[in-house]
């Protein structure tokens, strides 16, 4: 039969549960109503942009209902005053160009929004609206109605508006404005034309060419004089020493030129020079603004959480205003912002979150849960125990790794070698002025400022940037996000590699799934999938979506009992599907480990059970295996030792294995191999690696969906590529020896331009060509070797 | 002879007129965001072809 698909989500539509709406086919009522919205508004243009680009809209009841205090509101909108009020949404389904057109068409939905604009890379829709006529409770409730439920987290409340910083694109405007028309008007000086007009007017050419070069060194290259004053400060000579010195010398030496009519001087080259290194700036900074590095738990915690008071009461309390005492209402799909003991009955929790466990954990009343947890099922009641900054997963943060900010944890590599070029290029400099200053005073200025000018290590500066800057798009585009450049550079000199087992090298998107006990005939499990069909449990999910499809069977009864198990009767005959205990009255006795698992009854006899086992990322016995050779392999990881033969099985001999690991006993083990000297990069996924991320060398956090969130880091790698991170590392040596060749090249052309500097032969012409020119060639050289590495298989 | 002066002076001026142009479009953050408008632009006409194009006697329903 024709798979079907829904005309508004686009989903496969199961059989017979289509439902027809206007000819159209639709997977649940969810999807044909928020085409019916639509209809109604002719807004169906929508579905023309893309092919069936909705939402299931979902069950959002009482979720925000925190908008309606004024306090929380005040923090969430951007800006307020009269009626009038902005706020910026962040909405994760934004995905194509008809999310665009439905969302900036609100207006047509709602009375009341005056205007909405989406940024599609940012995936945030901002609204302008007349409170007065609509709350943001209703404008969020319309949204989600129509499948773009907003995501509003602890990380909107009061978050001022950072302010994007342009100046460097400022910087670069001015450089390349006087860079143009300085060329233009030193294009007479460059023939030397004699004649008798263009002589007449040099003066006024020069002093046009001179005004033009001041903002250009006042302005544009002001970044360079800042870096060199603190780096000389500080005692680390960097590359910056020498471009500042180059550039002030040759901007004094063209002053002086000018004035005695010597000359030009050099205020061409000495634009284009700024204008490229500025360029190269700007070329090595990719941002990913669909991507945030920097996330804490608050992007993953609420705002507000229900609070039952004294007399049964209900409030919505900011979640920073939550005190010990207090008893708390969470319900379905919610998290647990804080810890606690759970007074309801039971509770099912999921902390894939936290730990990147897929399958939820049962609690039961009186039972310790844990902040960062999400309730699944039932609305349940919880006790305080401590405030949020207090709670055991938030402490992590109070660690001081995270409150350092640390910019440059490693020396680059062109600073390494400006260690040795700025001293041995003074000393060129000091020897040539030395050598001719018996001779001829005036031409050992020359020559003095001549070196400085041309040593100007601009290829040298330009390498690194261009190098890293292409890099960084190719592992874009391969699904590996970096942070910034920095990052290339300490991949390189990883040595140790420490990767967190759950959620990190085991997927959790699927599961093995085994069955153990009495066979099973073909027309029971038509039965258990019935059965199954019923239950958002995610352990029946999977198991329903392993099971082979069948034909659909009306259940006469059906019960599900949180943290126990399905209870469902179909033609008379009792299926009890669910926990050991729940089926068949297993006890666990504790000698064993249980390990997740659904037993199986009909009727009176028991049949078996199916179990769940991690599954291991594909390809990664062999991405192990191929690390091992140039890389020590850690496991580190928060469960217990269960799965310890499994592993040792599949990982190359050697590896080591921790379990039983607390967050901050991660974040220890990680510091105590750095002070061993090892560099370490880490490999994680959920909150509970944070801090070993931010102390490792290289953080990686692995993402099943990047638009999602993923804990702070230095690089976000697409889980569909986790095979690939051997090209990585791979990868990021060779950009380190791309700029080592480079480096090479560069000072090449600087041992030309100094041997016409020495000798006191540099005129302006040869350097408005030569520096020019090492530019270009530095930058294709480096862009065309990226590419190839790239490209080859390694 | 002297036209050069007024003609370098009117060309730098026009070169200012567009350097303070680009600070102004940078500032108002019209760089910030290269993607949304492209698809922006299109919007409008596709409306208009599809309501000439189905006249489905879809009723405008007043809010």
């Amino acid at each position: 039969m024709r798979e079907q698909s829904c005309f508004h989500c686009g989903l496969t539509i199961e059989q017979n549960e289509e439902i027809d709406f206007d000819d159209k086919k639709f997977c649940c009522t969810g999807c044909k109503t928020v085409y019916e919205i639509f209809s109604i508004n002719d807004l169906t243009s929508y579905y023309d942009f893309e092919k069936s680009p909705g939402a299931t809209p979902q069950d959002i009841k009482g979720k925000y209902d925190f908008l309606e205090n004024e306090t929380i509101l005040a923090k969430v909108l951007e800006f307020q005053e009269g009626n009038t009020s902005i706020v910026s949404l962040n909405i994760p389904h934004i995905h194509c160009s008809s999310c665009i057109w439905i969302l900036e068409n609100l207006n047509r939905l709602q009375q009341g929004i005056s205007t909405s604009q989406v940024n599609f890379h940012e995936k945030k829709v901002r609204i302008t609206f007349n409170s007065d006529v609509v709350s943001l409770k209703e404008i969020v409730y319309l949204l989600s109605s129509i499948g773009y439920e907003p995501y509003i987290s602890l990380e909107n409340y009061g978050s001022a508006k950072a302010k994007i910083d342009r100046s460097l694109t400022y910087k670069l405007g001015v450089a390349f404005f006087c860079f143009g028309n300085i060329m233009l008007l030193s294009f007479p000086e460059y023939f030397e034309m004699k004649e008798f007009w263009l002589d007449s007017y040099k003066p006024f050419f020069r002093l046009l060419i001179f005004l033009l070069a001041l903002p250009t060194f006042l302005y544009s290259a002001s970044g360079y004089y800042v870096s060199a004053y603190h780096s000389i400060r500080t005692r680390m000579l960097n590359i910056d020493i020498p471009i500042a010195l180059g550039i002030i010398v040759m901007f004094i030496r063209s002053t002086y030129d000018m004035l005695m009519d010597h000359g030009p001087g050099f205020f061409d080259s000495l634009a284009s020079l700024i204008f490229f290194m500025l360029l190269g700036k700007m070329f090595q900074i990719k941002t990913y603004s669909f991507l945030s590095f920097e996330r804490d738990f608050k992007s993953y915690f609420p705002i507000a959480v229900t609070k039952i008071n004294k007399d049964a009461s209900e409030d919505n309390v900011a979640i920073y205003d939550v005190l010990k005492g207090d008893r708390l209402l969470i319900r379905n799909q919610e998290l647990i912002p804080v810890d606690g003991i759970l007074i309801s009955e039971s509770a099912e929790i999921d902390y894939s979150f936290v730990t990147g466990e897929a399958v939820p954990i049962t609690k039961k009343s009186g039972d310790k849960v844990f902040a960062g947890g999400k309730q699944i099922g039932k609305v349940i009641e919880m006790e305080v125990l401590h405030s949020v900054s207090q709670s055991y997963l938030t402490q992590l943060w109070s660690n001081e790794i995270f409150q350092k900010k640390v910019d440059q944890k490693h020396k680059t590599i062109t600073d390494a070698i400006s260690r040795y070029f700025t001293p041995i290029l003074l000393l060129i400099a000091f020897a040539g002025f030395g050598y001719w200053i018996f001779k001829d005073a005036n031409t050992a200025f020359n020559v003095f400022t001549a070196v400085l000018i041309v040593a100007c290590p601009c290829a040298l500066a330009l390498t690194a940037p261009f190098t890293f800057g292409n890099i960084l798009r190719i592992l874009g585009k391969k699904k590996f996000y970096l942070k910034n450049a920095v990052v290339i550079e300490q991949l390189a000199k990883v040595d140790t590699i420490v990767f967190d087992k759950t959620g990190t090298i085991t997927t959790n998107k699927k599961s093995n799934i085994m069955y153990e006990g009495n066979s099973i005939s073909d027309s029971d499990i038509v039965l258990i999938k019935n059965v199954l069909r019923g239950s958002n449990h995610p352990l029946s999910r999977m198991l329903y979506d392993f099971l082979p499809e069948a034909k659909r069977i009306v259940v006469e009864e059906f019960q599900e009992i949180t943290g126990k198990g399905i209870l469902a009767i179909i033609g008379g005959k009792e299926i009890k599907i669910g926990s050991g205990q729940f089926v068949n009255d297993i006890v666990a006795d504790g000698s064993e480990i249980e390990k997740t698992a659904l037993h199986i009854k009909m009727g009176e006899i028991y049949f078996g059970k199916y179990t769940f086992q991690n599954q291991y990322r594909e390809g990664l016995e062999k991405l192990f295996a191929n690390l091992s050779k140039d890389y020590k392999i850690k496991v580190l990881s928060g469960d217990n030792d269960g799965e310890r033969s499994n592993l040792e099985a599949i990982l190359p001999k050697g590896t080591e294995l921790i379990f039983n690991q607390k967050p901050e006993q991660k974040l220890e083990y990680i510091k105590k191999l750095q002070e061993k000297g090892q560099n370490v990069m880490m490999v994680g996924d959920g909150l509970n690696d944070a801090g070993a991320l931010a102390q490792s060398n290289v953080g990686i956090s692995i993402s099943e969906n990047v638009n999602v969130f993923s804990p702070a880091c230095d690089a976000i790698l697409d889980a569909s590529e986790f095979s690939h991170l051997n090209y990585f590392l791979k990868l990021s040596h060779k950009a380190i020896l791309i700029i080592k060749m480079s480096f090479g090249l560069s000072l090449l052309y600087n041992v030309v331009g100094l041997a016409f500097a020495v000798t006191g032969n540099l005129l302006p012409l040869v350097a408005a060509i030569i520096m020019p020119l090492s530019t270009i060639t530095i930058v294709s050289f480096v862009t065309l070797m990226s590419n190839y590495f790239s490209n080859r298989n390694l | 002879m002297s036209v050069i002066y007024l003609l370098i002076s009117v060309s730098i001026f026009v070169a200012i007129c567009f350097f303070i142009a680009f600070i102004v479009a940078v500032k108002s953050g019209q760089y910030d965001d290269d993607y949304t408008p492209s698809v922006r632009i299109l919007f409008d006409d596709e409306t208009k072809i599809n309501s000439q194009n189905n006249n489905s006697p879809i009723e405008e329903k007043q809010v």
